[in-house]
Formats: C-alpha cells, sequence, structure tokens
C-alpha cells in the first residue's frame, strides 16, 4: 500500500494522493499541513459561535462589574456543576450513563464558558474564559454551594441534576428577555440544553423511585441530602436583584413557584414524598465567595496543570 | 448434510465476491466465535481506554481543552455502545461480556495498560494511540462481517477527528514554553513503543492472521499495518520536531519504507497477559463501576416491568 519511492513521503497527505489507495482507506487525514487552519477548532461539543452577530456593547446604564460579577454567577454555576458530571467518567452505572452525563457536562461547559467571556468583557478587564476559570482563587468564586457538593452516588448526582436543573431551566428561561443580548443569546441557546437535563433527571428520579426497595431508599436519602441546598438558589443577591430592577438578569426569588410546581409533579410520579428540611445553617454565601472545603479541593484539582505552566499556552 | 454443504458454499461464495456476511445469514462456528472475540475485545478496549483520558478531564489546562477532551472520552464511550450492539447480533451479550471483561477472562488492548503521566499525554494518545488505532480499523470499515464493518465506518470518522485534536494539542505546546516541548518529547518516548505493539505480534507469530485474512475479518497482517503506521508518522513527527526513540529508524530507498528497530516483545506479552503497569487499576475501575451501578441498573428494569404490568393492567 505504500509508496515505492526513492525518497521518503514528504508527509501522509502527500503520500496518500499519490499511491491513491483504497477508498476506504482515506479517513487517513493529512495532520502536518493543516494544524494552523484549525487553531480554534472545537468538534464534538456542538459548540458553535453563538455570540456571532451578536452586539457586545454594554447595554445603555448597565454598570460593568455589576453584569461582570452577575455573568460570574452563573457562569461559575455552570463551570463547577460540570466539573462534578466530569468525575463521573469511567463511573457511571451503564454505557448509555457515561455518554449522558458527559453530554450534560459538555452543555454546562459551553454556557460556562460563554458566561465567563462575558464576564471578562463586561468589567473592562479582558480577562479570558481561561484567566477567570484557572487563575481566581475560591473566595472569587461566585457558585451556589450546591454544585460543590462532591460527587456522591448516582441517586445523589440524579437528585442534584434534578433540582439545579429545574432551577436553572426556570432562570435561563426568563433569561432570553435580558436587556443584554450577549446573555439573551446564551440563554436562549442553555434553555434548549437544560431542558434536556431536566428531562434526563426527572426520568431518573421516576425509575429510582419506582424502582426497587433500595433504588427508593437511595433517592429518597439523596433528596434529603440535596435539599438544604436548595433555599439559596431562591435567594436573591444584591447583584442579582440589581441586574433584574435593570432588565438584565433575573431574580431568583420569582423562580421559586415553577420549581416547587415541577419538582411536586416528578415527585409524585416517582412516589417519593418531598423532603422537608430546611436549610442547614452554614449552607449558602457561595454568591458573596463563601464556599466549603470541598471547593477548594475541586479548583486545586481543576487548576493544578495551568498553574504549574504559568505563561503556557494549550 | 447437502443442506449443509450449500450453506457452506454460499457463505464461501459470498466472503469471495467481497459481500457481506448478516446476522441472519448462515456462518461456521468458528467465523461467529472469531468475529465475536475481535469485536468484544475493540467495544473493552473503547471502554478501558476511557480511563488513561478520562483521568486528565478534570484537570486539562484550558476551558476548550477540556470540551474537546470531554467530548473525546465520551465519543469512546458511543464506540463501545456500538460495538457491543454488533456483538450482540452474534449472539454475544454486553452483560455477559463486560463481566468476562472484569473476569480477565477477555482482552483488550495492551496499549491502555500504561500511565498517562502528564497532559502531554493526552496529545499523544490522540496522535499515535489513535493514529495506530485508525491505521488498525480504517481496512475493517471493509470487514465481510456487516455489522461490525458499518460501525467502524462511523468509528473510524470520529477517529480520525481524535488525532487531529492530538497532534494539533502537540503543535501549541511545541510552540509554547522549554518545559512544554520536554512534557511533549518525553510522552512521545513514553508512548512510541507501546503504539507499535498495538499492530500485535509479528505475522510470523500470530496464530489468528492466517485464517482472519482468509475471511476477510482482517485485511492486512500486523507487519504490514505497523509499516504502514511508521511510514505515516515519521513525517508528522518531524513537522512537529520531536524525535522518535529509534536508533534505528531510517529510510531505506530500495523498500521505499522506513526500517524501525525491534519491539520488545517481551514487555508486549507481559502487558496483554496482565502484567502491566496499570492492568490491575484498569480493571480494578471497570469493575467498580460495574459493581456501583448495579443497583441502578436493577432499578431501571424493576421500573420497567412496573410499567409494562400497569399498562397490561390497564388495557
Amino acid at each position: 500500500m505504500a509508496p515505492q519511492n526513492d525518497t521518503p513521503p514528504r508527509s501522509d497527505m502527500q503520500s496518500q494522493t499519490d499511491t491513491q489507495p483504497d477508498a476506504s482507506d482515506n479517513a487517513l487525514v493529512a495532520l502536518s499541513e493543516e494544524h494552523d487552519e484549525h487553531v480554534r477548532w472545537a468538534f464534538g461539543t456542538g459548540f458553535h459561535d453563538p455570540m456571532a452577530g451578536v452586539d457586545t456593547a454594554l447595554p445603555d446604564g448597565v454598570d460593568g462589574n455589576a453584569l461582570a460579577a452577575y455573568c460570574l454567577m452563573l457562569g461559575d454555576d455552570a463551570l463547577i456543576m460540570s466539573h462534578r458530571l466530569q468525575e463521573w467518567c469511567a463511573h457511571a452505572p451503564e454505557l448509555e450513563e457515561e455518554v449522558a452525563l458527559a453530554n450534560i457536562a459538555l452543555d454546562l461547559l459551553g454556557q460556562a464558558r460563554l458566561f465567563l467571556t462575558r464576564a471578562g468583557q463586561a468589567d473592562g478587564t479582558g480577562r479570558s474564559e481561561d484567566d477567570l476559570a484557572f487563575f481566581r482563587d475560591a473566595g472569587e468564586f461566585r457558585n451556589v454551594r450546591l454544585v460543590e457538593a462532591p460527587r456522591g452516588d448516582f441517586a445523589f448526582a440524579i437528585a442534584r441534576l434534578l433540582v439545579f436543573s429545574t432551577w436553572r431551566l426556570a432562570l435561563l428561561d426568563r433569561l432570553t428577555a435580558s436587556r443584554d443580548p450577549v446573555l439573551a443569546a446564551i440563554a436562549a441557546k442553555g434553555v434548549k440544553e437544560v431542558a434536556y437535563h431536566r428531562d434526563h433527571a426527572a426520568l431518573w428520579t421516576v425509575r429510582l423511585g419506582d424502582g426497587t426497595d433500595e433504588s427508593h431508599r437511595r433517592m429518597r436519602r439523596a433528596l434529603d441530602d440535596v435539599w438544604p441546598y436548595t433555599e439559596e438558589l431562591f435567594t436573591a443577591h444584591d447583584i442579582e436583584r440589581r441586574m433584574a430592577e435593570e432588565g438584565v438578569g433575573v431574580d431568583p426569588s420569582t423562580l421559586r413557584a415553577e420549581f416547587d410546581a415541577v419538582i411536586g409533579e416528578v415527585l409524585a410520579e416517582a412516589t417519593l414524598p418531598r423532603p422537608d428540611a430546611d436549610a442547614r445553617p452554614g449552607v449558602g454565601g457561595g454568591r458573596d465567595g463563601v464556599h466549603s472545603e470541598e471547593l477548594d479541593a475541586l479548583l486545586a484539582e481543576m487548576q493544578s496543570v495551568a498553574r504549574a505552566h504559568p505563561g503556557a499556552t494549550w | 448434510m447437502a443442506e449443509q454443504n450449500a450453506l457452506a458454499e454460499h457463505f464461501e461464495r459470498t466472503i469471495e465476491r467481497d459481500q457481506r456476511i448478516e446476522p441472519r445469514d448462515w456462518m461456521p462456528d468458528a467465523y461467529r466465535k472469531t468475529v465475536l472475540r475481535q469485536v468484544a475485545q475493540h467495544a473493552h478496549s473503547e471502554i478501558i481506554g476511557m480511563q488513561p483520558e478520562g483521568a486528565w478531564i478534570t484537570r486539562a489546562p484550558s476551558l476548550r481543552r477540556k470540551a474537546i477532551l470531554l467530548a473525546k472520552v465520551q465519543d469512546e464511550a458511543g464506540h463501545g455502545l456500538y460495538l457491543y450492539a454488533a456483538a450482540e447480533t452474534l449472539g454475544g451479550d454486553r452483560m455477559e461480556l463486560t463481566e468476562r471483561l472484569i473476569a480477565g477472562a477477555q482482552k483488550y488492548s495492551s496499549i491502555f495498560n500504561y500511565p498517562t503521566l502528564t497532559f502531554a499525554d493526552v496529545g499523544v494518545i490522540g496522535w499515535l494511540v489513535d493514529g495506530a488505532a485508525i491505521c488498525n480499523q480504517v481496512p475493517l470499515c471493509r470487514s465481510s462481517y456487516g455489522p461490525y464493518a458499518r460501525a467502524m465506518i462511523r468509528i473510524c470518522k470520529e477517529e480520525s477527528f481524535h488525532q487531529r485534536q492530538g497532534y494539533e494539542l502537540l503543535m501549541t505546546m511545541m510552540r509554547g514554553t522549554d518545559a512544554q516541548r520536554e512534557m511533549v518529547q518525553d510522552a512521545v518516548n513514553r508512548w512510541w513503543w507501546p503504539s507499535l505493539m498495538m499492530f500485535g505480534p509479528p505475522d510470523a507469530e500470530s496464530t489468528h492472521t492466517a485464517q482472519s485474512m482468509a475471511w476477510k475479518i482482517k485485511r492486512h497482517t500486523n507487519d504490514e499495518l505497523r509499516q504502514r503506521f511508521v511510514d505515516m508518522t515519521v513525517p508528522q513527527a518531524e513537522a512537529l520536531g520531536v524525535t522518535l526513540p529509534d536508533p534505528d529508524l531510517r529510510w531505506n530507498p530500495e523498500r521505499g519504507h522506513y526500517d524501525f528497530g525491534e519491539v520488545d516483545w517481551d514487555e508486549f506479552r507481559r502487558v496483554i497477559s496482565g502484567d502491566g503497569p496499570c492492568n490491575a487499576e484498569r480493571i480494578a475501575v471497570r469493575r467498580a463501576a460495574h459493581e456501583e451501578g448495579a443497583w441502578v441498573r436493577e432499578a431501571a428494569a424493576a421500573h420497567a416491568a412496573k410499567r409494562a404490568r400497569r399498562a397490561k393492567e390497564a388495557a
């Protein structure tokens, strides 16, 4: 199959073209000559630039620092939740679930990248998504506490995903009307994704709740474990309230009714009681940068390579 | 007996004409067993292969690299799914095959028993390991067993993306800091020989090759594919600016191919038989996922049974 030349093949593309191998062998693509054209290329993520054609100027009268702080909240929620889902890689209960959890993690990672990029634009620092993800310390992260709790078992993963995606879908749905065209565009993309995440979590909640005695017990305990984190989701931070008043963001306290209705319906179908655990003292404050030790450990891992090689390009 | 002969003749003619054997066609038991073994080993390799790279997803040094790597590892789970589905058309059961894997009764590619020590390994796995996999797999798109051939077409398309992302990562790192260039060279040094082992033992020692070639389950010998991979990779290494760790590697104008040194076949045999650096760990992780997920799979089955019963009662 290889060329009978007197000189070494100059490149793979050259040798493939010269010898015209079997049509089915052409999937061997040239590598050495094409790398420059695809520097920004990412495959398999369903990621295309949702900002194409969107005006990135700040809307009239909006304070850039406040908008940036708001973008960090929504971006960090997605980034840290994605990380906890990434931890399922090679540990899922079946292969279909490997694919599904990775898919959800990818969607959230995509949302995080867009929100963080917007944050760096809005505060005028020009910090990139990577500057913000890898070179902030835990106290500068603005995510809710729900997403940083350790991975847990599959029931915990599903309970957390159900709560998170039900809340986030309600939020993104309203954010599509944002006066900031960038946030509106990110939200429009995110709504479709998170609607699928919520469906996926709801289906598993029903399967596990109405499955075996063991799965019912585990699902019930997982909901009890997740529940103390829910109150923070609906407690408006000053920045969120201000962004909502300016028509840019969403006041999370307005989302509770929709959340309760959806969760109520899913739990009824799953034959699970609604948890009555209240917010746990000390759980909250994520929006102000108050976090658990688990976030420190998560960031130490996530940021390890980037911080070990300052000035490197990846 | 006459009927049996007619079936065997039809099978032979189908193979001769380069047509596909389909699940409902008659096939010799030995053919079924050989294809099933090959497809199952390939499926296991995809699933075990998620681990060495998957370990770097949470540590990827940029969000773009994280997305690419996550998508890649997700593809591998998808490949495992198609391949187990192809195995099921031959009477293999995914659950039984998985149990044979974690019992050590079925093999997977020896390459995944080597550790991934730095982020450069992610790039080198894409470039060399996926590159070698593509050399092995592209001819399998013409495998005589239809469901396997069709699965391979889709898998090869995705694998070529994987190889490109790996090479592109290495190109980017080579333009970075000295430390990054050293990481890339170190990873190349560690993965080069194991990549050559991916084509299997030399033809003279390969027990299955002759029959598999006759049945068109395999289209080229191990040594032919290894040579093709070396010829393809040397110019890529030059473009990248790395050295391949083989003092005997040089162009041979008479053969029109690169000559290269002898693979350490003793190491290959030890790794394949369970004595590699990470064999125990890879199986332990797969076993843990399988066992810890048992209650989930049981719940899904119990729920499906309840729904079916309720639907029947309502009807």
